[in-house]
């Protein structure tokens, strides 16, 4: 199709949350042709879509349903990105007003267990990749070492689980990054972790639709 | 590990990097979009932006300045001054800041907290609290206005009962200026911190009083604040942030290189 051509590369989808300018920033700087939208047709038609996000699940999901978004982001079969509560909408289940989410990844969102450290969980942490013989690195996280630190903010997160392809400790262990599919979250901001969430968005930006080893 | 944050500050007056002595007597230190770029490229953690002018002005004031270092920066920054509902901190976060702070106008009116922790969440809403040492008294006393010589007053809150209520209220992290230490960089208030700390379950960070590097460590090991402020040691180039971070994890201090 002809008007193709000129279609962005990246759609942002605009859930109504407040942070969306430093994400859509982010992906300037990367050289990304990257729109704002809440049209179903213009979701569809990206090459690669990003779900930001701040705030409550519940309400993330009320705004979800009233711009009748949901279908649309449960259909989509290019690469998706949910960064921070936009990686837990990701999931099966929120405790977080206990709401039902978009279930296209396996899991379920808990308060984080943070065995008395102080809350909200917010400040630079590491990353640890998850790989076994049976599922290497994904590419997503191509060139992170354990050494890299990434910035979180958040009091609630995706409990570990086969789909976790990155952790992070705070207290006990939670899913810092998870995968199916097309589908992938990163709980920490990659558009404010510095140097290290440029990577990572980068590695998301090129990655091949084709090449995607999360396991299903 | 969580890491230690270091947090340059700028305070912003008149969209121009000011910086005054224990709240007073504002020398213009530079433009603001170069200044936060430089800090972010040398390994700042995070960085707040303190429009210092806007609580005792009562006007409205052009925060366009905000959206440029949206552009530019790559780590967190918090814009504080001046807000006074949920419509002003919308405003700001949509330009791209990812938490706003409030002091004044929660003193004035401590339902805000309360309303902008609903709007957006714990995790956005900063409180900042300017507290001085009264020697005559002993005690640590609230202050509202401070941008202002002229307006700088005492509340009727006592430091600790205003931590305790701010939490109360949903604040996600406290940001503690130690009035009699600031700009004077005699090193921070480990004393007030540590104290503060008993009583704060959120992020609290230090501010007012960094002048030299073993300040850091000190604040860090000694009061256990999650992040350390600062602006004239960064400002005057007294002290270089890549040297700080080598410094505090030669310390052992759990730090972003």
């Amino acid at each position: 199709m002809a008007e193709q051509t000129n279609k962005p590369q990246l759609v942002i989808v605009d859930t109504g949350c407040a942070n969306i300018t430093s994400v859509f920033c982010a992906l300037e700087r990367l050289g990304a042709s990257v729109q704002i939208s809440a049209d179903p047709a213009v979701i569809r038609a990206a090459e690669k879509v990003i779900i930001p996000g701040v705030g409550t699940a519940k309400q993330a999901m009320a705004n979800i349903d009233a711009k009748g978004l949901r279908s649309t982001l449960q259909q989509l079969t290019q690469p998706v990105l949910g960064i921070c509560l936009g990686m837990q909408l990701l999931t099966e289940h929120s405790a977080e007003g206990d709401v039902t989410c978009l279930g296209l990844i396996p899991g379920q969102v808990a308060p984080l267990e943070a065995k008395g450290l102080r809350l909200p969980h917010m400040g630079w942490n590491t990353l640890q990749v998850e790989s076994t013989a049976l599922q290497a690195a994904h590419p997503v996280l191509q060139g992170i070492t354990a050494a890299d630190y990434v910035y979180f903010v958040h009091s609630f997160a995706v409990q570990p689980s086969p789909y976790m392809l990155a952790s992070c400790d705070y207290g006990s262990k939670f899913a810092a990054v998870i995968g199916r599919r097309n589908f992938l979250g990163m709980q920490f901001h990659p558009e404010r972790s510095g140097k290290v969430g440029a990577r990572l968005l980068q590695n998301f930006i090129q990655l091949d639709a084709q090449s995607l080893r999360a396991p299903d | 590990m969580l890491a230690k944050r270091l947090i340059p500050c700028l305070d912003v007056r008149d969209g121009v990097v000011v910086k005054g002595v224990q709240f007073r007597n504002h020398e213009i230190i530079g433009d603001i979009v170069p200044l936060a770029a430089r800090y972010a490229e040398e390994g700042a953690d995070e960085l707040v932006f303190y429009d210092i002018t806007a609580s005792s002005d009562g006007r409205v004031v052009d925060k366009s300045w905000v959206r440029k270092i949206a552009e530019v920066i790559d780590i967190p920054f918090c814009v504080a001054g001046g807000i006074k509902s949920v419509a002003d901190a919308g405003k700001i976060l949509e330009l791209g800041a990812d938490k706003i702070s409030v002091n004044s106008p929660a003193l004035a009116r401590p339902e805000l907290i309360s309303e902008l922790n609903a709007a957006f969440g714990q995790q956005c809403v900063v409180v900042g609290i300017d507290s001085y040492f009264d020697a005559t008294t002993g005690q640590y006393q609230v202050y509202q206005y401070t941008g202002d010589e002229s307006r700088s007053q005492k509340t009727r809150w006592l430091l600790l009962d205003w931590v305790e209520e701010v939490q109360r209220r949903g604040a996600g992290e406290i940001v503690l200026n130690c009035m009699n230490q600031d700009g004077v960089r005699q090193g921070y208030d480990l004393a007030q911190l540590s104290l503060v700390r008993q009583y704060c379950q959120v992020p609290l960070i230090a501010s007012g009083g960094a002048g030299a590097v073993q300040h850091f460590i000190d604040v860090f090991r000694d009061a256990d604040v999650d992040g350390a402020l600062a602006a004239s040691v960064f400002h005057k180039g007294i002290i270089a942030i890549p040297d700080l971070k080598a410094a505090l994890i030669a310390a052992n201090v759990e730090i972003r290189p």
